[in-house]
């Protein structure tokens, strides 16, 4: 065995404290029974981030429409339940399936083009689905939302309760399978021909890897974890309204993703908790103008540097 | 050391204690409202009714303290039924209140039902909401009742062809649909209804439309907020002089923004349950009171929604004294309350928990240099025409 | 059918104005400025305030509007925005997404949150109907057409016939040569996000009649504004204008003749416009 192949096969090893760190999240809808919805929200969210980081952090591709396929996911799985059948893992493979179909046919549209038209095209796309949602209104409920989606218990045996316990061990579950997926598919030589291909593109076909089949691939993938996400948030709420799609929630899974960091399996659950935290606290004492703080964080984080943030003694350091 | 370790316990003893007698002598109220994003006026208008419903009449009711908790769900149904289910579960809140608009009520509607808590719809107008649970008691409006109210006057006043434009969702479709039948039944015609949707609304198309259809009115419904817009578009394409009248449901010439709509609102007539000149003590005082509170801000239907709304949670509190019971005593003292409102006399119906209530038909005039809604003729007692239960 | 064209011009000019601040920001510092919104925000509420309160004539006020926002524009710059050039585009974004929502909530504060309404003087709130009412063209939308003509015309001369025009144009064909040429290239960005900012000062200014004025119009409006850029291009004037124009004019006539459709007929062109010509629609050679 080589050493490049030695430091890749120890660099692919999961370090103790990752086993540690889910370990802990898996206890806490137990150990904070209060916060379960918190938890199964940042959760979902987290797995969206997931995604988003598989296209951003990992293969360079920047979108701002990534909510397209979390809306569509959430709408599946939604009307799976209400009108064919309300198992959830079934509702989920609904949402797998519709969600991938849309993700190929999407990851058409950036292959080509700069950041600037990446960036329009998937805008694009989420708002187009949207403005369907509104108009297809028998079907989803438009403006007013899909009501009366009742789930069945997960694996038959384990009820959708008010304290919201079995809705985040749920989404803990799911999102520590696709955890651990990821981690394999980032560190095989698939994975690493992505990261070549986002560090330089023109090098990577240089060498002849196949760019636009990766592209293509690893984007329905991507799609297809942000509809998995989308399936489990209309699951645990029972709903699921236009703004699944909207430019809020593309926005705010890329301001996760960049607070916690890109490039990282662990960015997108850190950010994820990070922003909803701040978001939960600074609202609870300013419910109308906690935007106002959020921006300011945001100026400060991107000014100092994310590395020096958690180090305020090189604050002084030419800012 | 054992004196200390007295004193310690002592006081854990006395604070824990204090704490539960405390919690036994509080009543949470939750206020789920829109304070961020396109419907923040709303949210604006309710809480500040809320709060002077407060002040003015105590936050001490049949032994109780009033807790008031507002919370912002930004206009997003996910949000507004993640923070119900926290104010129920965790704040255990008794009753919950506000929701800005009807797809945040709809979200929330199943979590009523599943928790036994009340709910104070006090500011959406979709008919079906109050079908959505049987916990749902409403203290706003709903839109058949104007709609309909409109579907009468027009034709009486020589208006026969009439172009509908509405806010593409649930209120909006609402309006469009019983004005339509309401005009038929009368022997008049509507004949084109236009919708636009809810957000961002361009209005310039459509009304260019509509002056391309030559009718003998628009009517219009759009949410609390964007009447302005329409207002100024519709003169900006000179309908008024084309002979093209305006009427519509009171939220086109909202109190919140009548005043600075400018002598082109004049002349517009509405139908609404709510306007600030209601000529009656109670409402004068109101206004008076909510003006001088939030600074020369004069409030609007949402705020005597609000208002209202409180009032029936504190009395529904005397009745059950304290709210034992819990939500279902709650509830069952909530339903068939009458009492006086600064929109005038107001009941909610026992069997539909909805609100009954006049319907005013107003005027745009100008009153001591400012734009009021001033009532020339009443439905009384209307009932919510759109209920299918 | 003319009275449409009318209105797609004049809402495409307004556009046009709004967003060449930004199409020129991103072409000459590569800096994807999403607080564009924010500064013409800031424009229509200087007018809206300063006519409530200092009662001031309407086109004072937004000539006003257009200075003090280029003030702010550069004061913002030479602080703030300076630090952030050699970011990665993501933390750029971020940046200005940050100080979008912390001019939004401030307004929100600061004014409230209901729509501002602004009282035009009365010459521009008359109608002209030509050819028995076949062209009807609302004064104030002939206004902003002549004004955005005006400016158009301002804007070219200035970039063709000036030497500072020449310098910017230098500067955005590449930075580093024209640096080693001594042309003050901090000066330069300086000027340019100004003038930049203050054009969308005045669009603000000029579009809260028509547009509406209310906190969340940057986050409203923004998805244009990238839209005329991204279609537009960054190397020319003519682009985003032409761009500009035919994003009013489909808006207004998707919404008349298939208001069932609405926005959509406008992103789905937009993506097929992209997919087509990924670098937009008027630049010439590669992305």
């Amino acid at each position: 065995m080589s050493a490049v192949t030695q430091s890749l096969r120890l660099a692919a090893q999961p370090r103790w404290w990752s086993f540690a760190l889910w370990a802990v999240l898996l206890v806490l809808p137990y150990a904070l029974p209060t916060h379960a919805l918190l938890i199964s929200e940042i959760t979902i969210i987290a797995l969206f981030a997931l995604s988003l980081d598989l296209i951003l952090g990992y293969t360079g591709i920047v979108s701002l429409g990534h909510a397209a396929f979390f809306g569509m996911g959430a709408y599946s799985a939604a009307l799976f339940a209400k009108h064919i059948h309300p198992d959830p893992l079934l509702g989920l493979a609904a949402a797998t399936g519709l969600t991938m179909l849309l993700g190929a046919v999407c990851s058409l549209g950036v292959l080509r083009g700069s950041d600037l038209t990446r960036l329009m095209v998937t805008l694009g796309v989420a708002l187009i689905l949207q403005e369907l949602a509104n108009k297809f209104d028998g079907l989803t409920g438009g403006a007013d939302g899909l009501q009366g989606v009742v789930m069945g218990p997960v694996l038959g045996y384990f009820e959708f309760d008010l304290y919201g316990q079995t809705a985040a061990w749920y989404a803990l579950v799911v999102t520590l399978l696709v955890f651990i997926g990821l981690h394999h598919l980032v560190h095989s030589p698939f994975g690493f021909s992505l990261q070549a291909i986002r560090d330089n593109r023109l090098r990577a076909q240089a060498i002849g890897i196949d760019v636009n089949t990766r592209l293509v691939t690893v984007y329905t993938l991507a799609a297809v974890l942000a509809g998995v996400a989308g399936g489990l948030q209309a699951q645990t709420t029972g709903f699921a309204s236009l703004d699944v799609f909207g430019f809020d929630r593309s926005a705010d899974v890329l301001l996760m993703l960049v607070i916690g960091g890109t490039g990282w399996l662990w960015g997108g659950l850190i950010g994820a908790v990070v922003f909803k935290t701040l978001h939960s606290v600074i609202s609870a004492w300013t419910p109308q103008y906690w935007t106002f703080w959020l921006g300011l964080f945001l100026v400060l984080l991107m000014l100092v540097g994310r590395e020096r943030l958690l180090r305020p003694w090189t604050w002084r350091r030419n800012i | 050391m054992f004196d200390r370790l007295l004193v310690v316990s002592l006081a854990s003893v006395l604070s824990l204690g204090s704490a539960m007698l405390q919690a036994q002598e509080v009543f949470k109220i939750g206020l789920i409202l829109p304070m961020t994003g396109q419907s923040a006026s709303t949210g604006k208008q309710i809480e500040a009714a809320a709060r002077l419903y407060i002040a003015q009449n105590g936050d001490k009711v049949a032994g109780k303290k009033i807790e008031l908790v507002v919370k912002d769900d930004g206009g997003v149904p996910d949000a507004t039924k993640r923070i119900a289910q926290e104010l129920v579960v965790n704040n255990k809140v008794g009753v919950l209140s506000g929701f800005g608009l009807t797809p945040l009520a709809l979200a929330t509607a199943p979590l009523a039902t599943q928790s036994k808590t009340p709910m104070v719809v006090m500011a959406a107008a979709t008919s079906s909401i109050t079908e959505a649970s049987p916990f749902i008691v409403r203290t706003s409006f709903t839109l058949p009742q104007c709609a309909v109210a409109m579907g009468d006057w027009a034709p009486k006043n020589g208006i026969r062809r009439v172009v509908t434009l509405v806010s593409d969702y649930g209120p909006g479709i609402d309006a469009e649909r019983y004005f339509k039948e309401r005009m038929l039944l009368n022997s008049a015609q509507v004949v084109e209804s236009l919708r636009v949707p809810l957000r961002n609304p361009d209005f310039a198309p459509f009304l260019q439309k509509v002056r391309d259809l030559k009718p003998d009115a628009l009517f219009v419904f759009v949410p609390s907020g964007a009447g302005a817009a329409v207002m100024k578009q519709f003169l900006e394409r000179g309908m008024d002089k084309a002979g093209i009248k305006l009427i519509g449901t009171g939220d086109l010439t909202d109190d919140d923004q009548l005043n600075d709509m400018g002598e082109g609102a004049l002349g517009v007539v509405t139908a609404h349950h709510y306007s600030a000149a209601h000529p009656s003590a109670l409402n004068q005082k109101f206004v008076e009171a909510f003006k001088k509170a939030n600074n020369g801000l004069r409030p609007n239907f949402m705020a005597v929604g609000g208002y209202d709304g409180m009032h029936l949670i504190y009395e529904a509190l005397k009745k059950t004294k304290g709210g034992q019971g819990g939500g279902v005593a709650m509830l069952a003292a909530m339903k068939g309350h009458i009492f006086e409102s600064p929109r005038g006399p107001i009941l909610i119906d026992a069997q539909t928990r909805d609100v009954v209530h006049n319907i005013y038909l107003r005027k745009v005039e100008k009153k001591d240099g400012q734009f009021y809604n001033v009532e020339f003729d009443v439905i009384k007692d209307m009932k919510d025409p759109g209920k299918t239960k | 059918m003319l009275t449409l064209l009318f209105d797609g011009v004049a809402y495409g000019m307004l556009l046009f104005i709004l967003a060449i601040g930004l199409s020129v920001t991103l072409g000459l510092m590569n800096f994807i400025n999403l607080a564009h919104g924010a500064f013409a925000m800031a424009g229509g509420y200087t007018t809206v305030l300063l006519m409530q309160h200092a009662d001031l004539p309407f086109f004072l006020c937004v000539a006003l509007a257009f200075l003090l926002t280029a003030l702010l524009g550069a004061v913002l710059e030479a602080t703030l925005y300076r630090r952030m050039y050699n970011k990665p585009h993501l933390d750029q974004v971020l940046f200005s997404i940050g100080l979008t929502f912390m001019a939004v909530a401030a307004v929100d504060y600061f004014v409230g949150s209901t729509q501002q309404l602004i009282q035009l003087p009365a010459f521009l709130k008359g109608r002209t109907e030509l050819w028995d009412g076949a062209l009807g063209m609302g004064h104030y939308r002939m206004a902003i057409i002549i004004v955005c003509a005006v400016l158009v015309l301002v804007l070219q001369g200035l970039l063709t016939q000036t030497r500072f025009g020449a310098q910017l144009r230098a500067s955005v064909d590449n930075q580093q040569v024209a640096a080693g040429l001594g042309i003050r290239v901090n000066t330069i960005f300086l000027t340019t996000f100004a003038l930049g900012s203050g054009l969308a000062g005045l669009g603000g200014a000029l579009g809260a009649e028509i547009l509406g004025l209310d906190p969340v119009f940057p986050l409203k409006f923004m998805i244009y504004f990238l839209i005329v850029v991204a279609v537009g291009g960054t190397s020319s004037l003519t682009g985003p204008l032409l761009a500009a124009l035919l994003l009013g004019i489909a808006d207004v006539a998707g919404k008349y003749y298939l208001p069932k459709l609405g926005a959509f007929i406008v992103y789905s062109l937009v993506i097929v416009i992209l997919m087509w010509r990924p670098q937009g629609l008027f630049t010439r050679g590669k992305v």
